[in-house]
């Protein structure tokens, strides 16, 4: 591998998309006589509180009907300060993740300083549209993105469509195919000023009903140890709720549950 | 139509030398020092903001004297080739070696074809999984590599700076007898740096993924000593 030496006019600067475009042009997707049977993520959400933001997101996979993966993460860190959540094709969506992750990196070594909040919401956005030829061919990708912004002291969420539109939202949102119901939740259980033990509670409160009226979102799995990815981001940076903690609550929510005996059976 | 006069080789090369070494001599020097957690790397520098010292990858630093646009450049190119060796292969694939490789082919090559060679001199560290693994490759104008081990120093003023470090180094220093031994040695006798002249930044094996950090405002004041 030689060392990539630009000219002054034709030199990438700190993108690390245009510097992989320099070094191996892509070639145009094949397009698909019939729809394909691929992986998908299912759900995700994100809801700010009063120290900075919750990200959560159960952990299946399916490929049509099949359960096709029991442990796959959706919930990653994008740097130290802002987390990148999945949900779509997961082969297209892994591969963004690793290259938002690269990308932000990239931009600070080269750059020597780190991109403002907005400045990565909007790169994201820009990498979520140059996907747009392959999700018209049913690769979508939509992820969740949300940081604490160092310079006004929030936390901050972004939604994507598949155009790579850019939506701030105030106080939660969710994506993936059980985002309807594990959105409601949160929605009819968010107030300004939560806390982080009640924010948590409520993300997976969300994720809980999402698995219990999707089939394609995944429950808490207390036989195999499996639990939803669940991961803060405040002034101190990302961290990863310890799966211990996420059962403990989880076991929780199900006593109470029990306890009101809510969500009956479904009329026939 | 005019004949070129005929210049020996040997001309040539030394010309382009001499005309590098007077450039990198006008800059200030950085030495690299093994300590006990990893690899210190100071540089004398007034700019807050030109940095010297870089991060490349993971477990890999930058450091250029000379030309501050050239090495910038060098620089530039050595985080493009780890970062497109990491997403094309594995980040544990990226290594130092490889990288001073590439350094020293780039430069060979410029200082043989090009008009005017680099006024550089840099250096590629990579800190391993114990010190053993430590490595420090230094990277002169002409693309020669010296692998060296303990400590490196680039720069115009790099012998005596060598000299007075060779006393110093000790196997297993602290950050703080790192740094004091680097400082000192790039200060000479007759000098002491101050923290604004200064600037320092390790590779530390216990910063996870990540191992570059630089040291800067209240932590270097503590740690170099009180004059």
């Amino acid at each position: 591998m030689t060392l990539p030496i630009f000219s002054a006019s034709d030199d990438p600067g700190p993108s690390f998309a245009d510097l992989l475009k320099r070094v191996r042009p892509t070639e145009a997707l094949p397009v698909a006589a019939e729809p394909l049977t691929i992986t998908h993520g299912t759900t995700v959400v994100a809801i700010r509180y009063a120290d900075g933001v919750v990200m959560a997101g159960d952990r299946r996979a399916t490929s049509g009907h099949l359960i096709s993966h029991r442990t796959m993460e959706k919930v990653f860190p994008a740097d130290r300060f802002s987390g990148i959540a999945i949900a779509g094709a997961a082969g297209p969506a892994m591969e963004m993740v690793k290259l938002f992750q690269l990308q932000l990196e990239h931009y600070e070594k080269v750059e020597g300083q780190v991109l403002s909040l907005e400045g990565k919401a909007n790169q994201l956005g820009a990498m979520v549209r140059n996907h747009l030829p392959a999700a018209m061919q049913g690769l979508a990708v939509v992820p969740l993105f949300a940081g604490y912004d160092l310079r006004r002291q929030v936390g901050r969420l972004f939604q994507y469509d598949v155009t790579g539109g850019r939506y701030e939202e105030q106080d939660h949102t969710a994506t993936g195919s059980g985002s309807l119901h594990a959105g409601t939740v949160v929605k009819l259980g968010f107030r300004e000023g939560l806390s982080e033990d009640e924010a948590l509670d409520l993300a997976l409160h969300g994720l809980w009903q999402a698995a219990d009226a999707d089939s394609a979102t995944g429950g808490p799995d207390l036989i195999r140890g499996i639990f939803p990815v669940v991961a803060t981001i405040t002034a101190a940076g990302f961290a990863r709720i310890p799966d211990a903690d996420v059962r403990r609550r989880f076991e929780g929510l199900i006593d109470t549950m029990a306890g009101q005996q809510v969500g009956g059976t479904e009329p026939s | 139509m005019s004949m070129p006069f005929y210049v020996a080789p040997e001309q040539v090369m030394k010309d382009r030398a001499d005309y590098a070494r007077k450039g990198i001599a006008r800059g200030r020097s950085a030495a690299a020092v093994l300590y006990d957690d990893g690899i210190l790397i100071a540089a004398e520098n007034t700019s807050a903001t030109l940095h010297k010292v870089s991060e490349i990858y993971d477990r890999i630093a930058f450091a250029g004297v000379g030309k501050y646009n050239e090495f910038d450049q060098l620089r530039i190119a050595g985080v493009r080739h780890a970062d497109l060796k990491g997403y094309s292969y594995s980040r544990e694939d990226v290594d130092a070696r490889s990288l001073a490789n590439a350094y020293a082919q780039m430069l060979g090559q410029i200082f043989t074809h090009e008009m005017k060679p680099m006024e550089v001199e840099i250096l590629v560290a990579e800190v391993g999984a114990s010190s053993d693994d430590d490595q420090l490759f230094h990277i002169l104008y002409d693309g020669s590599v010296v692998d060296e081990d303990r400590f490196s120093v680039i720069g115009g003023d790099a012998e005596a700076i060598g000299d007075r470090l060779e006393a110093a180094f000790q196997p297993g220093l602290d950050l703080g007898g790192a740094l004091n031994a680097a400082v000192s040695a790039l200060a000479g006798p007759d000098r002491t740096l101050a923290p604004a002249d200064l600037e320092v930044a390790v590779l530390a094996r216990s910063s996870g993924r990540r191992a570059f950090r630089r040291i800067e405002d209240d932590e270097l004041t503590e740690l170099l000593p009180s004059v």
